[in-house]
């Protein structure tokens, strides 16, 4: 390569990074509509049971919503009459790297607000971030109860319960149906998610049920894709219940390699996240099978009014109807919505003033009401249904639905999920 | 004979990076300071490539340094940068002193596989580790430097971004002072010949252990400043695709120069953050063709775009 | 007893499976001395495409004892495909390079196939369920297991078999071997270097495809599985002896077994399992179980 090529590709190095530092900002000079950021998974294995879906339905409630056609009382036009954009950013990467992004995402594509952030891992690390850039962070699907139980935020909002309810629901529905349960089983994913769901878990069926055994706990790497050991170990135990948490592949890969070995004719499976993915799942998941949704939505979600609205803008945009996920964007943007308006309605439409709206607010989704109720007025709880498989013509259908209020599965307003289980899960004061 | 420009480089550019810094972005001045944290580490690695060996496993002391920072947050509530920094590097200078012994007498794809064991191995301790926030980690509030509170100062953001551009500098004219002394230029001897330097009398094994503990402090230092600066660890930071990439970027910036690893760091940085925004379905792919096109025209690395014109005559 | 006798066959059936994806690595190691990150991407790409051809297979209506072949079909094709591509068309280019610009080299492979295999298959996850559970089980003791399970194991050794067999008693074989001892004595000698480092990766491709495609059946074929077995196939490279077939097969077998005690009797050890192992293995054999010795110039 001759040097004169070598000059000019020096310059354009270096030209390269300052160009296109300069770039975005004068591209986002003027910028009408109100930019939602959303930050959701699109690549890994989290993307195909809930990142995509979740910006599936986004797209579909952000067109709905820039054309007034989203049922009462959200019929106005984007936010109080301003259309909205979206801008999408991929959640893979790692705490790390979503820290990097957010603050990407807030200072240099200027958006107005923010929702995001399936993993629990993600919402714990951003929210001091979304604190200090003082920008509305809406946590849409993350678990964790630590993100309000160990801290408060003042800009920062999660519009799905936390996953304890998961826990104690799941406990309550199998003892309700299968009293005589003596021995547990487990399988979860080595990893936060799946040690919590195992904890939450156990500690709530110990509080109910304190002569149960725990058998063994099998925790395969996330992704590890391959359990025959761990089922061949399943098979030995020969537990009454089965608990896990895995979800997505390896709750596929689960099913279709335990299903064929008899696993659940010895035991009862109870999948405290199997919603997202049951229509996949025909002929591998066996009848009785205990699936929960994390809270009252996808196949739980009551008929009504919104409920019929998201199926269908969904189903139009997809394959099959919306799964959990999608009903938790709903939330977000729906909450989001009645904040801005509120606030709109009282005149100004700061950031503090559309927080205060937000705090303590209830609303209506597709899931049913919505109320702020925990972590001073910044985190959702809904009550939660758990219900059974069965299959009628070749679908997966789930039946003997039983639905839980929020006071008899959720801590109250400052008590942690782990001290609230000990004690006995005493229903707060609601 | 013409005078080494890189220390004069490095002062201007540190000082260039201090002035500028209150007008940058904040974006900007993030995305510089988390590359400079790379970069130290990165410059770890020149060292162990100039010594010939490669390590898949620096990633331990990156999360090493990040944890020792963390943890004296969250279990000490001692929240000083200083302090934190003090930490970990004894604790890295511990870890590697002792696996150094170890790790000294392997070669090639076996270092780099047993470096890679290690660092996997705490990444299994930490997801394990509950009280440690298991895989989610936790989040580092480093609220003081030297007793003075900063955060929630307006020079929070500065202070960090300025405290890694002096350890940066540090690091810079440190190792590059080391490499052009007696035991850098009998680092490259041996990646050169072992056995003939083993002959002339040196002990190769101990300039290898020594090496590979200042690439260790170093990893352990960015940890420390990443996890002041980000505010949140998490044990991601020791699996192999981290320790991968420091691997990576030390290969695409060539190993011609102590600003190689730095300014490599940073278009590293810079390039994957501009992938993730502008084709977020793709941008492991425009990652793997960017790298794929230096590889095959730029075979020094990046820095040789810079070192092309001594190649006269 | 009973639960010894599952660590044993849970162990010998990971082994199995360890054996399958590694050997394409080792093979591809030993010749070409190029550690190829992108084996796992060739996994992915060979379980993705037994996915969807053995899936069309099925709801076409074929019998399905058929989709067996074609998921083997489908991965000879994935090597043949992807193999030369790569080779002829990338990493010839760079042999005179470094061993770590070489690594570089198929990592960035590995970067632009698994977007590639996103953009083509999508996110959500496939998987063929019938291939697993159409040869019906075998029980032993209390414990059930799919004849599938058998399939592999009969495909590992049957593959191992293979492999010696014609390293060792065919010429082109020997070749290899020769190759594998000294390049440049071997080109010296005449032997075309570069037609054996193209059928050697091309071979390697196949087989790294082919434990993607045996797998498939087992698995939900999502995005992301190739980064999971790339430690896993290294670590019992490197556990062998690098370049050394029954290196592999030893190394397979340990880590297999060492995994399935893991699981049965302490079930949070088996994050570390394969480290600690490789780490074992590695202090006290320095260059893996069955490492050649080589001479040192001086």
């Amino acid at each position: 390569m001759n040097t004169q090529v070598s000059k000019l590709l020096k310059c354009g190095v270096t030209l390269l990074a300052a160009a296109l530092t300069a770039a975005p900002a004068i591209c986002n000079a003027q910028d009408k509509p109100i930019r939602i950021g959303l930050v959701t998974f699109l690549s890994g294995p989290a993307a195909g049971p809930f990142g995509v879906p979740a910006k599936i339905a986004a797209e579909a409630i952000v067109d709905a919503l820039n054309a007034g056609k989203v049922p009462a009382p959200y019929a106005t036009r984007g936010f109080g009459g301003t259309p909205l954009e979206l801008v999408v950013v991929d959640e893979a990467g790692g705490a790390t790297k979503q820290v990097t992004e957010l603050r990407n995402l807030v200072e240099r594509q200027n958006v107005d607000f923010v929702i995001g952030f399936i993993s629990s891992g993600d919402c714990v690390a951003v929210a001091p971030v979304a604190e200090e850039l003082k920008k509305i962070t809406i946590l849409f699907d993350c678990g964790t109860p630590r993100v309000f139980e160990d801290a408060s935020y003042k800009y920062v909002f999660r519009t799905r319960p936390h996953a304890t309810m998961d826990a104690v629901a799941g406990a309550m529905y199998l003892l309700e149906n299968r009293p005589a349960v003596k021995s547990l089983g487990g399988i979860n994913q080595n990893y936060a998610w799946g040690q919590d769901s195992w904890a939450d878990f156990t500690a709530v069926m110990e509080t109910l049920k304190p002569e149960l055994t725990i058998t063994t706990s099998q925790m395969p790497k996330f992704g590890a894709g391959q359990y025959g050991p761990e089922i061949s170990a399943l098979l030995q135990s020969n537990s009454d219940v089965i608990h896990s948490s895995l979800w997505g592949g390896d709750l596929e890969a689960f099913m279709l390699q335990a299903t064929p070995r008899n696993l659940f004719t010895r035991s009862q499976l109870i999948l405290v996240a199997g919603e997202p993915y049951l229509h996949r799942l025909p002929g591998s998941i066996p009848d009785g099978t205990i699936i929960g949704a994390r809270g009252p939505s996808g196949v739980y979600a009551q008929k009504s009014v919104l409920n019929d609205w998201l199926r269908t803008i969904y189903k139009e945009r997809a394959e099959n109807y919306p799964n959990y996920p999608a009903y938790s964007v709903a939330q977000a943007f729906l909450g989001l919505k009645t904040a801005y308006e509120k606030a709109k309605a009282q005149g100004a439409l700061g950031t503090d003033e559309i927080i205060k709206a937000f705090e303590y607010e209830s609303f209506d989704s597709p899931s049913g009401k919505v109320m702020m109720k925990l972590g001073k007025g910044h985190q959702a709880v809904t009550g939660t249904a758990y219900g059974t498989t069965r299959t009628v013509n070749g679908q997966i259908t789930v039946g003997n639905i039983k639905y839980y209020p929020v006071e008899r599965v959720q801590p109250p307003e400052g008590v942690k999920s782990v001290d609230w289980i000990k004690a006995g899960m005493k229903p707060g004061k609601w | 004979m013409k005078r080494d420009p890189t220390l004069p480089i490095l002062i201007a550019g540190s000082i260039i990076l201090l002035a500028l810094g209150p007008f940058l972005p904040r974006w900007a001045m993030f995305l510089i300071n988390v590359s400079l944290c790379y970069g130290i580490v990165v410059l770890g690695m020149l060292l162990l490539m100039r010594t010939g060996v490669v390590s898949f496993g620096h990633g331990l002391y990156y999360c090493l340094g990040a944890y020792a920072a963390g943890t004296l947050d969250q279990v000490f509530k001692i929240s000083d940068m200083a302090v934190m920094l003090v930490a970990a590097v004894i604790v890295t200078a511990l870890a590697s002193a002792a696996l150094g012994l170890l790790l000294r007498k392997y070669r090639d794809i076996f270092f780099a596989m047993l470096s890679l064991a290690f660092s996997m191995i705490l990444y299994g301790l930490l997801v394990k580790t509950s009280a440690l926030g298991s895989s989610d980690g936790f989040n580092v509030a480093a609220s003081k430097i030297a007793g003075i509170t900063v955060a929630g100062t307006a020079v929070d953001r500065y202070v960090r971004y300025a405290l890694t551009v002096v350890f940066a500098f540090i690091a810079g004219v440190f190792m590059h002072k080391y490499l052009n002394s007696h035991m850098g230029r009998l680092a490259e001897a041996i990646r050169d010949n072992e056995l003939r330097v083993e002959y002339m009398g040196a002990s190769v094994r101990n300039v290898i252990h020594v090496n590979y503990v200042i690439s260790a402090v170093l990893a352990g230092i960015g940890g420390a400043l990443a996890a002041i600066a980000v505010g949140h660890i998490d044990p991601e930071m020791a699996y192999w695709t981290t320790s991968g990439e420091f691997v990576f970027v030390g290969i695409l910036a060539g190993t011609g120069s102590v600003l190689a690893p730095l300014l490599g760091a940073f278009i590293f940085e810079t390039i994957r953050s501009f992938a993730y925004e502008y084709s977020p379905n793709t941008w492991q792919m425009a990652l793997g063709i960017t790298m794929l096109v230096v590889i095959m025209f730029l075979p020094g690395g990046l820095w040789s775009l810079f070192t092309r014109k001594r190649k006269a005559a | 007893m009973a639960q010894l006798l599952a660590v044993l066959i849970d162990g010998l059936i990971y082994s199995s499976w360890l054996f399958i994806i590694a050997v394409g690595l080792t093979l591809i190691y030993g010749v070409m001395k190029i550690l190829n990150i992108a084996h796992g991407s060739l996994y992915a790409l060979g379980a993705y495409s037994a996915a969807s051809l053995a899936g069309y297979w099925i709801r076409q209506g074929y019998p399905p004892m058929g989709s067996y072949a074609v998921m083997v079909v489908a991965a000879i094709l994935v090597g043949l495909v992807a193999g030369p591509v790569i080779e002829r068309g990338l990493l010839r280019f760079m042999y005179g390079k470094d061993e770590i610009v070489l690594v570089l080299v198929t990592y960035a492979v590995f970067l632009i196939l698994e977007d590639f295999v996103k953009l083509v298959w999508g996110v959500d996850p496939y998987f063929i369920a019938q291939p697993y559970g159409l040869l019906g089980n075998f029980t032993v003791g209390d414990l059930t297991y799919p004849n599938y399970n058998l399939v592999l194991f009969g495909a590992a050794v049957f593959i191992g078999v293979v492999l010696a067999w014609v390293l060792t008693k065919t010429r082109q074989g020997k070749m290899l071997l020769a190759v594998i001892h000294d390049r440049e004595m071997s080109a010296a000698m005449g032997i075309n270097v570069g037609r054996v480092y193209f059928i050697t990766f091309t071979v390697g491709a196949m087989l790294g495809a082919l434990g993607g495609a045996l797998t498939a059946p087992m698995i939900s074929v999502q995005p992301g599985i190739g980064a999971e077995t790339i430690v896993l196939a290294f670590a019992v490279v490197v556990i062998g002896g690098l370049g050394s077939l029954p290196g592999a097969a030893l190394a397979a077998l340990l880590v297999g077994i060492v995994r399935s005690a893991a699981v049965h009797y302490r079930p949070e050890l088996d994050l570390f399992s394969i480290y600690l192992v490789m780490a074992v293995v590695l202090i006290m054999r320095p260059k893996g179980l069955f490492s050649a010795q080589e001479a040192r110039k001086i």
